[in-house]
């Protein structure tokens, strides 16, 4: 392989202005196939989900999947799509062994939904990226190539392959051309797929896991020189398994389509590879044009026609979406969008929110399960949701710090304690004796022996050197191993020595 | 003047993996020409206002519940399989196209 020639990314922008494109395939989480009754668990052994109507054996008929047609006019109306009146699907035909029946259904010119958006945010701005189309199709089987390197076909002697995962209900969603995302494109394009990520989960039609390919993003790119509004030739990125990738392809495609349109070269039509251990594409095929897929209405499948109530009823029951939820919760919670998405990131925003519901305040639930929980689910590479404490025990410890029976150190030691199964925080305080060094009287007690102990520090306090509290502050957490709210012992010592 | 040239006859018959001879080229691009053209006459009984039918039945709104049902056991869905490894099936290799 030999590496392409790339302009650098601040000179490719200067020239040029890049538009973009996305095509997203969403697996559903149905518990059938789009068109027959097999099963559709993920990583089962290798042809055992198949039957007639999947493996396109002579005699036998498809019959859509209800809750896949749902699920794909939900999708259409969260991306404020409109959703058609009649529409059929379509055979896509095509020589190649990943469908069995030599086509794969899907729909053409006549998508179940069509003509949305959906707005993104990109450092606080909103970019509103239209939808071309939502349309319903099978997913296609897993190909294991053999011989030659890598597995890749090129230099492949053989390929085996599993029909597990063909007919699968896939949902494809299309953007419109974005333009005038300028340098922000690889930015926006991560953005994109973020939110339809969240608003996939928010439906509860997907898992969306990237990496095991429940949701996959083909990415468009092409450049215009400056000042020209005529779109130049597009490339389409395959293989873009991660968020973090998708930002990485469309600046890779940036700046290798500037280096060849600068050297005077012209951008081929074509499929490319991403490569997730380089960043960089490789070509793959010359793109079909559509009329060599030879579309034609399914026979074998009657047209859909949503009944208008139905696509109401459907509409009225859609939940909250993930950006009108996190609007709301931002101001609930008065935290900035920058935090929000910090806590979109690790996974913290329902803990959060749960902890609240359970009785501690935003700025507690979020100091908890952002510092000490995270840094414990990253030190244990646990995701933040499944650490072995619910947020009701950390509304408890929260509610204990507040009442003054715990301070912070002591609380990340009963968070501790609830992770290690010790039981729930009350019981973790008892059992490991974790409680503040009491009352004014007890805690008194203590400092007038650390004013003993330390005359000369004593003293200075005593002449007005108040900084020099700090000493004895901490003689007296020592005494009390950490068990004494320093905020109050700072008072008393101060009141003591006629300082305060 | 033909309704299909010869050179989508042969675009067509690289789409389908069909290997044909020149000759042959000839000889389908006259049968086809005629298939085209019996079937054109639709179009002069045709009027604008009748939309091409694609279904035979006047029938929507066809679904299924989504229900799991038992599909073949691997060993029979892979019985008519003309080869098999690692209960896969096996087939040659696939030249110029990339998954």
């Amino acid at each position: 392989m030999t590496t392409p020639t790339l302009m650098p990314y601040d000179e490719a922008l200067g020239r040029f202005e890049p538009v973009l494109g996305v095509e997203t395939h969403v697996e559903l989480g149905t518990a059938s196939k789009m068109f027959c009754g097999c099963a559709t668990t993920f990583g089962a052994a290798p042809n055992t989900q198949v039957c007639p109507v999947c493996l396109g054996l002579p005699g036998s008929l498809p019959v859509a999947n209800a809750a896949a047609i749902e699920a794909t006019i939900k999708i259409g109306l969260a991306l404020n799509c409109s959703i058609a009146e009649w529409c059929r699907f379509a055979r896509k035909n095509y020589f190649y062994p990943d469908m069995p029946k030599d086509f794969q259904i899907s729909q053409y010119d006549e998508p179940l939904c069509f003509d949305g958006y959906l707005d993104v945010e990109v450092n606080g701005e909103v970019v509103r990226v239209g939808i071309e189309r939502v349309h319903l199709e099978e997913d296609t089987g897993k190909s294991l190539h053999v011989g030659g390197a890598t597995g890749r076909i090129h230099g492949a002697d053989y390929s085996l392959v599993d029909y597990n995962r063909a007919g699968i209900p896939l949902v494809e969603i299309v953007t419109k051309p974005v333009e005038g995302t300028d340098r922000l494109a690889p930015e926006v394009a991560r953005a994109y797929a973020t939110e339809l990520r969240e608003l996939m989960r928010a439906l509860g039609v997907s898992d969306v896991r990237m990496e095991e390919g429940s949701m996959r993003c083909d990415i468009n790119v092409s450049l215009m020189p400056r000042g020209s509004s005529e779109w130049g030739t597009r490339t389409e990125t395959k293989n873009v398994n991660s968020l973090r990738s998708i930002e990485r392809a469309v600046r890779h495609e940036i700046e290798r389509q500037a280096a060849i349109l600068a050297d005077g070269g012209t951008i081929i039509q074509e499929t490319r590879h991403f490569h997730e251990d380089t960043g960089e594409t490789t070509s793959g095929r010359s793109k079909e044009e559509a009329q060599d897929y030879r579309y034609f209405p399914e026979p074998d499948l009657v047209p859909i026609a949503p009944d208008r109530a139905w696509v109401e009823e459907l509409r009225a029951g859609l939940p909250e979406l993930p950006s009108v939820r996190r609007k709301r919760l931002r101001s609930e919670w008065g935290v900035s969008e920058l935090d929000m998405q910090a806590m979109l990131n690790a996974g913290a925003v329902e803990p959060v929110e749960a902890t609240i519901a359970a009785g501690a305040t935003p700025a507690d639930a979020r100091k908890w399960w952002m510092g000490e929980l995270a840094r414990r689910a990253n030190e244990s590479g646990t995701p933040l949701a499944e650490l072995a404490v619910t947020p009701a025990q950390v509304a408890r410890v929260a509610a204990l710090v507040a009442e003054g029976t715990l301070n912070d150190k002591l609380a990340r030691q009963v968070l501790e304690g609830v992770l290690a199964g010790e039981g729930e925080p009350d019981e973790v305080v008892a059992a490991r004796g974790l409680k503040i060094v009491g009352g004014d009287e007890e805690l008194g007690a203590v400092i007038d022996q650390v004013i003993a102990d330390n005359p000369d520090v004593a003293d200075k306090i005593r002449s007005g050197k108040v900084a020099a509290a700090g000493a004895l502050v901490g003689a007296v957490m020592k005494a009390t191993r950490g068990q004494a709210d320093a905020g109050r012992a700072r008072e008393l010592i101060l009141e003591k020595l006629g300082a305060a | 003047m033909s309704a299909i040239t010869r050179d989508e006859v042969a675009h067509l018959a690289r789409l389908s993996r069909l290997a044909l001879a020149d000759d042959e080229l000839d000889h389908f691009a006259a049968q086809l020409d005629q298939i085209i053209e019996s079937v054109a006459r639709v179009r002069e009984v045709a009027a604008g206002d009748i939309p091409p039918t694609s279904h035979a039945l006047p029938l929507t709104n066809v679904f299924r519940p989504d229900e799991v049902r038992p599909g073949l056991a691997p060993d029979d869905a892979l019985a008519a399989a003309p080869a098999v490894e690692e209960d896969r099936f096996r087939v040659p290799r696939i030249l110029e196209e990339e998954a």
